[in-house]
């Protein structure tokens, strides 16, 4: 079965922070082909992840996805991460993830606890396209609850639309 | 240090289309006069109680707190202190000529003499200047620490007997507020008299609050909170402190609101995998799910009847208000205005909507006016650029609602008519999530 590495964009807005800067680590798989982590150092090299990858792989090591405001859809600049993470999670079943989502400040507050789950829901779903199985993933949503830039401007709303990847078990 | 809320400046805006509540609860007929459409504010003067205490002064300038009221509720305009000229403390002393020439409709006269127990008895009395007649008379009790109270009991009391319906001013209101930076913050649930003074802390932790609801009888507050990790409902009694979690299932648990008899709440959870409005019977914990759409459903609030949820729903595209029976059902849209409306709130009788508006990146407090039927007409009611949770007081006659001034959100009252608006500013820190308590029981 030919599972497309490329993540399909619903539709594609790309403005503002692009979430994932550094691809190049990362060698862009063939269908069928084990991807290969250059710098990774695992004890047997089997084209598996291991535990420490999470903090030496420059693609693992991002956590972050990034949205447009009021969207939940996945923007093209996201797929590495995704691809990435999704394989570690086929590679390790014993891993955990919590999907944290957040919404920028505008609007209210019950509302983007909704635009946050969906967001979380959105990367899930990718990850799960992406190799992961559902029951290591779980969604919370934090709203506006949980900004990580304050600034009643675009330049801190669009750290704030987010989705944190955080392993409770690698 | 308990944070204290000072009252700042009082802004007159330009009248515009009013819109007072109608309504004879009282059986009087309301006294406002209509000119040009445009209902002009009362002229009315408070003139400062009479000290007849034996002991010291009280703290409370009684007559101050009455004017200030009145002031903020926009249908009066009290006389400025500086204009009042003659002190009258009881009928025998009034000169209504004085009262005529300054152009006042009313007047307001008191006392404040001691009661057994260190306890203060206020007695005041109401004047039409025109009539010159005494048109009412009363005396309360106050303890020695709440002669705000009784003050807002008599503003209650005198607004009343002119606009013919119950007086919202002996109320209070519910807010978060948050100290401190991104993570290193400390939220707390406060409660304060409905003009900001004797803020008491409900409860306190290092983690999110939002969306506090009180109960009918004013003796509870429903709130979500994630000290849990997620978020949870909890229904905290305000008097005790006691408190327990209503619902904490996977997933959302948001946006409680209790039904007009208090036995049910009406919450938000996502457990089925998207937000949708249930029905939570409190005695028994049963939850009845009322939609069923792939969209966010949430913020649902009663309406008077109890038999319809008014809520949120992106079911169009963008979040809209609409409207459902409590059994379930079909859902009729309700906003048509705006692109972005959302955080519905139902005023006492049933006929106006007080929402947030967006429209690009201005959200402001909208208002939908079904009084003269659907599909009703909205108007504005806030500058923006980032107004929420708007909140009304019990009778209709105020709102209060979360506005952002540089990084720091502060809470504004503004009147039903837009012709006044008062910000409320915490000493530290960030305000948000105002409720409006409903009338107290005396």
């Amino acid at each position: 079965m030919n599972t497309p590495m490329r993540f399909i964009l619903a539709a594609a807005l790309c403005v503002g922070v692009a979430a994932c800067a550094k691809k190049a680590t990362v060698v862009e798989s063939q269908p069928d082909a084990r991807p290969v982590a250059p710098d990774t150092t695992s004890a047997v090299d089997d084209g598996m992840y291991g535990p420490e990858d999470l903090e030496t792989v420059a693609c693992l090591r991002q956590r972050v996805v990034y949205f447009d405001f009021d969207r939940a859809d996945i923007r093209s600049e996201a797929q590495d991460i995704l691809a990435c993470h999704g394989k570690y999670l086929r590679d390790r079943p014993s891993a955990q993830v919590s999907l944290e989502g957040h919404a920028d400040e505008r609007g209210t507050r019950e509302y983007n606890l909704g635009l946050g789950e969906r967001r979380g829901n959105a990367v899930s779903s990718a990850l799960q396209a992406n190799g992961g199985s559902g029951g290591q993933l779980n969604t919370v949503s934090y709203g506006e609850e949980r900004p990580v830039a304050e600034g009643n401007e675009e330049s801190a709303w669009s750290q704030n639309r987010r989705v944190e990847i955080v392993y409770t078990a690698k | 240090m308990t944070p204290r809320i000072v009252l700042l400046a009082l802004l007159l805006l330009g009248s515009h289309g009013a819109a007072l509540a109608q309504g004879g609860l009282s059986g009087d007929e309301p006294r406002l006069e209509i000119r040009n459409g445009v209902a002009a504010a009362i002229p009315i003067a408070v003139v400062p109680f009479a000290l007849e205490s034996a002991g010291l002064p009280p703290d409370t300038d009684v007559a101050a707190v009455i004017a200030a009221d009145l002031n903020r509720v926009g249908q009066f305009r009290t006389l400025a202190r500086q204009d009042v000229v003659e002190y009258p403390g009881r009928e025998a002393e009034v000169k209504f000529p004085t009262w005529r020439v300054l152009k006042q409709d009313f007047l307001v006269v008191g006392r404040v003499q001691d009661a057994e127990g260190g306890a203060y008895r206020i007695e005041f009395e109401l004047f039409d200047v025109a009539k010159q007649q005494r048109i009412l008379g009363m005396a309360l009790t106050a303890r020695a620490g709440d002669l705000r109270g009784a003050a807002h009991q008599i503003a209650d009391l005198v607004y009343e007997k002119i606009i013919g319906i119950r007086g919202a001013f002996w109320t209070r209101i519910a807010y978060i507020t948050s100290i401190g930076k991104l993570k290193d913050r400390q939220y707390a649930l406060m409660v304060a008299d409905s003009d900001g003074y004797n803020p008491q802390t409900v409860v306190r932790t290092r983690e999110p609050l939002l969306s506090p609801a009180w109960s009918p009888d004013g003796r509870r507050i429903a709130y979500v909170s994630f000290e849990r990790g997620n978020s949870s409902i909890y229904v905290q009694e305000v008097s005790t402190g006691q408190r327990q979690v209503l619902a904490s299932y996977k997933g959302i648990n948001g946006a409680p609101a209790f039904s007009p008899d208090g036995s049910k709440l009406a919450l938000t959870l996502s457990m089925s995998g998207n937000p949708e409005i249930y029905v939570m019977d409190i005695e028994s914990r049963r939850v009845t799910q009322v939609t069923r759409h792939f969209s966010i459903d949430t913020e649902a609030n009663w309406t008077p009847d109890g038999r319809s949820l008014v809520f949120t729903s992106d079911r169009a595209g963008k979040p809209q208000l609409y409207q459902i029976p409590v059994t379930g059902g079909d859902a009729t849209r309700l906003t048509f205005a705006g692109e972005y409306n959302a955080g519905g709130v139902i005023s006492w009788d049933g006929k106006q909507f007080a929402m947030v508006q967006g429209n690009g990146n201005m959200y402001r407090i909208a208002v939908l006016d079904r009084s003269l039927g659907s599909p009703g007409e909205t108007r504005v009611l806030s500058p923006g650029n980032l107004d929420e949770a708007p909140s009304y007081a019990p009778n209709g006659s105020m709102l209060i609602y979360a506005a952002s001034e540089g990084s720091r959100g502060v809470l504004n009252v503004v009147s039903a008519d837009a012709r006044v608006r008062q910000r409320l500013v915490l000493a530290d820190g960030d305000v948000r999530e105002p409720a409006w308590s409903p009338f107290r029981q005396r």
